[in-house]
């Protein structure tokens, strides 16, 4: 692992002269979000593939978070400046979809440049989510996770629980977190990023749709379906638990994970990705378990579905430069920098080959959980609730599900309350993006 | 016989005021023009198409009663931030005043937290109350008080307050230290004399003497917690808990730069165009009455 880390860095600082040295190739800008180790993780991948080959000099550069990179590359586009690939969050997704202008979708872009794409080598469970319903890859998942449970084992222990209980269904969590309260465990439960966890996740994993039309991919005239009684029930128990002090609420981003790496938590719904920072931060014994669910609720567990963010390509290049960047993605395709990013990231891998190379490298038997993620989403071919989720204006709407969501660990409003005013908010805002799309 | 000077002519008059006039224009009433275009249209966020919606972007804000609350959130913040950013720094410029020895010193100090932007200002505060870690947040703990400003609406709305003031003190009290410095010794002298003591001349003398002043800062003040302060919110609260700490303008910059909904953010920056307006409006026509100049 070390060596190949010595021998990247060399291959990066060789790219930066080879840079400098020769002008000639074409350049290929990609606009990423990828900050600290995982903006070194990026680099080494750009300089390898500048090394791989001598047409093309892909040039990344850091653009912030992933709200201030989408605007800088909207900007950009609006100034006619813009990269050739811009790395856009999940919630993005449909906003660049409805762009049709403004994207060259990655199935034209490899048929165009008559790049190799085999579209079946992708993990159906991540790329669904970057598909449009005729099954054409609209852009390439870069960095994927998908929730989990993460336990703090010597909590349990220390709270007279087998550490390796049982946790499949929340009925048997809720179990824990009475005996946990009990033992005087000062924050037995919390979590990340609440909406995606516990309702798009929570919807998909149970085969309930979040929103009509597929989730939003089969038509902008989509509308909310969180308040169904699945959600209800899980909001209320959440909301249940946070009033006996068994749920602590965090943030409505990641602010928990500081918690659960403190040793404060002793369960964590957060995602996958959570594993590098878990491994390095904690000091106890932790686990990862498979995201609980509802027992009774037909075809639970079904699979859960993927954040993070993809790789679009922007329209308005030369078809030379196109054939670079299909390149440039082909190259990321590849099982063997596939691995090296899901070992190293937490993040999903993209192909088959890279979970199967992974595999034969004894990643999981050296790192006991690590595939838990991937095993979760793959175990059931996704369904047009479990393939993702593809909504207008959806930063705007998750904000308004925090605020709901808020109001339930409060104590200020029931569940079924909360989830029916979040989702007559949050269809008037789809209805303005239908109107903004011009359908 | 006419004693005000005058210009002959009109082209000098003209060219010295030229690039006032033009900078005004380019950056207030051309970026102000485009934003009151923008509003009646619901664009893609590329720029590829816009659908002209006349009013309906401002029917659909005003009808939202979400958005009708951010306007009692933000009165409640605008006042309070202006309140909390003014006395302190008259009361800290009263006390600079009054020394006699180190007085550099304290004034440098004091200037300091003005240097530090509005975000890392968010993110400073944001550790000294953090739930978990926060040194202010455990003291509370000892007294018996469970500090926790991502669930309780009122601390977080006092949180954000505090942030957004702290380093306005600073640029208030340079202003009221140069406001006491104007105002003449002899006068204040001479009540000393007749016997008035330090908050009798304070009232009779130097705070009313002071007024243009506190009534330039009260207008600045109050443009700045309508406009500024949407670093401090977005760091430290994000506008929660629930709708606690969505201002006007934070939800301007949440709408437009986050969500991309331009259309409507241009639309709520119309409205609080206007709204400012009107306040600075009120602030002129009735409280500087009372200043005396």
């Amino acid at each position: 692992m070390k060596r190949t880390t010595y021998g990247l860095a060399l291959a990066s600082a060789l790219s930066t002269l080879t840079v400098t040295a020769a002008q000639a190739q074409t350049e290929i800008l990609w606009w990423h979000a990828m900050g600290d180790r995982l903006n070194e993780l990026l680099d080494e991948q750009a300089a390898q593939f500048n090394a791989s080959q001598s047409d093309y000099v892909v040039v990344p550069t850091y653009k912030g978070n992933y709200s201030e990179t989408l605007n800088a590359g909207i900007a950009a586009f609006r100034a006619g400046e813009q990269p050739h690939v811009l790395q856009v969050f999940e919630v993005g997704t449909a906003t660049m979809m409805a762009a049709e202008g403004a994207i060259n979708p990655v199935y034209q872009l490899m048929a165009d440049s008559g790049a190799d794409f085999d579209p079946g080598a992708y993990l159906a469970a991540v790329t669904g989510y970057y598909t449009n319903t005729d099954g054409q890859m609209l852009s390439l998942p870069y960095n994927s996770s998908t929730p989990v449970l993460w336990v703090n084992r010597d909590l349990f222990t220390e709270a007279g629980l087998d550490p390796d209980m049982d946790l499949s269904t929340w009925a048997k969590v809720g179990e824990a977190l009475d005996a946990l309260k009990a033992a005087g465990v000062g924050c037995p439960l919390t979590t990340a990023w609440q909406s995606w966890i516990h309702l798009e996740n929570l919807s998909a994993y149970h085969n309930v749709p979040f929103a009509t039309q597929e989730n939003g991919f089969a038509g902008l005239d989509t509308e909310l379906a969180f308040n169904g009684p699945l959600q209800v029930q899980h909001i209320q128990a959440l909301g249940d638990w946070a009033r006996d002090g068994k749920f602590v609420y965090t943030g409505r981003r990641n602010e928990g994970g500081a918690n659960f790496r403190g040793g404060e938590c002793a369960l964590f719904t957060e995602s996958s990705a959570g594993y590098a920072t878990i491994a390095a931060e904690a000091e106890f014994d932790f686990g990862v378990r498979p995201l609980p669910y509802w027992e009774g609720v037909e075809g639970a567990p079904q699979n859960t579905i993927i954040g993070g963010a993809s790789l679009w390509v922007l329209a308005g290049h030369d078809p030379e430069e196109y054939k670079g960047v299909a390149a440039l993605l082909n190259f990321l395709s590849t099982p063997e920098i596939q691995a090296a990013w899901h070992q190293n990231t937490g993040y999903l891998p993209i192909t088959t080959a890279a979970y199967e190379l992974s595999q034969e490298q004894g990643f999981y038997e050296a790192n006991p959980g690590a595939d838990t993620a991937i095993i979760q989403m793959t175990g059931k071919a996704p369904t047009p609730n479990s393939k993702g989720i593809r909504l207008g204006n959806f930063d705007q709407i998750r904000t308004i599900i925090d605020e709901e969501l808020e109001a339930v660990w409060a104590g200020d409003k029931e569940a079924q309350a909360a989830l029916d005013s979040a989702v007559e908010r949050g269809n008037q805002l789809l209805r303005r993006f239908e109107q903004a799309a011009g359908n | 016989m006419e004693k005000r000077v005058t210009f002959r002519g009109w082209l000098l008059p003209v060219l010295l005021l030229a690039p006032q006039v033009a900078v005004t224009l380019v950056f207030f009433f051309w970026p102000a023009g485009q934003a009151v275009w923008q509003s009646l249209f619901i664009p893609d966020p590329f720029g590829l198409s816009a659908q002209f919606v006349g009013l309906g972007n401002f029917e659909f804000l005003l009808k939202d009663p979400y958005y009708r609350a951010s306007f009692v959130t933000t009165a409640i913040f605008s006042s309070l931030v202006t309140l909390i950013s003014m006395v302190p720094a008259l009361w800290l410029a009263v006390l600079a005043d009054r020394l006699i020895k180190g007085s550099g010193t304290y004034r440098s100090l004091l200037i300091w937290p003005y240097a530090v932007a509005p975000a890392v200002a968010g993110v400073l505060w944001l550790f000294m109350f953090n739930t978990r870690v926060g040194v202010i947040a455990w003291y509370l703990g000892l007294l018996g008080y469970d500090w926790n400003h991502v669930l309780n609406g009122t601390e977080a709305m006092g949180l954000v307050v505090v942030a957004s003031s702290w380093g306005r003190i600073s640029y208030n009290f340079l202003f009221f230290l140069a406001g006491l410095q104007a105002i003449p010794r002899s006068v204040i002298e001479a009540a000393a004399i007749d016997g008035a003591r330090f908050w009798k001349r304070f009232w009779t003398i130097v705070f009313p003497l002071l007024s243009p002043t506190t009534f330039f800062l009260l207008v600045v003040n109050v443009v700045y917690a309508f406009f500024e302060t949407f670093g401090v919110i977005h760091t430290i609260t994000g506008g929660g808990p629930q709708q606690a700490t969505t201002t006007l303008v934070y939800k301007v910059f949440a709408d437009g730069f986050v969500g991309q909904d331009l259309g409507s953010s241009a639309a709520q920056s119309v409205i609080l165009l206007v709204v400012v307006g009107i306040l600075t409006v009120i602030q002129f026509r009735w409280i500087e009455r009372r200043v005396h100049y």
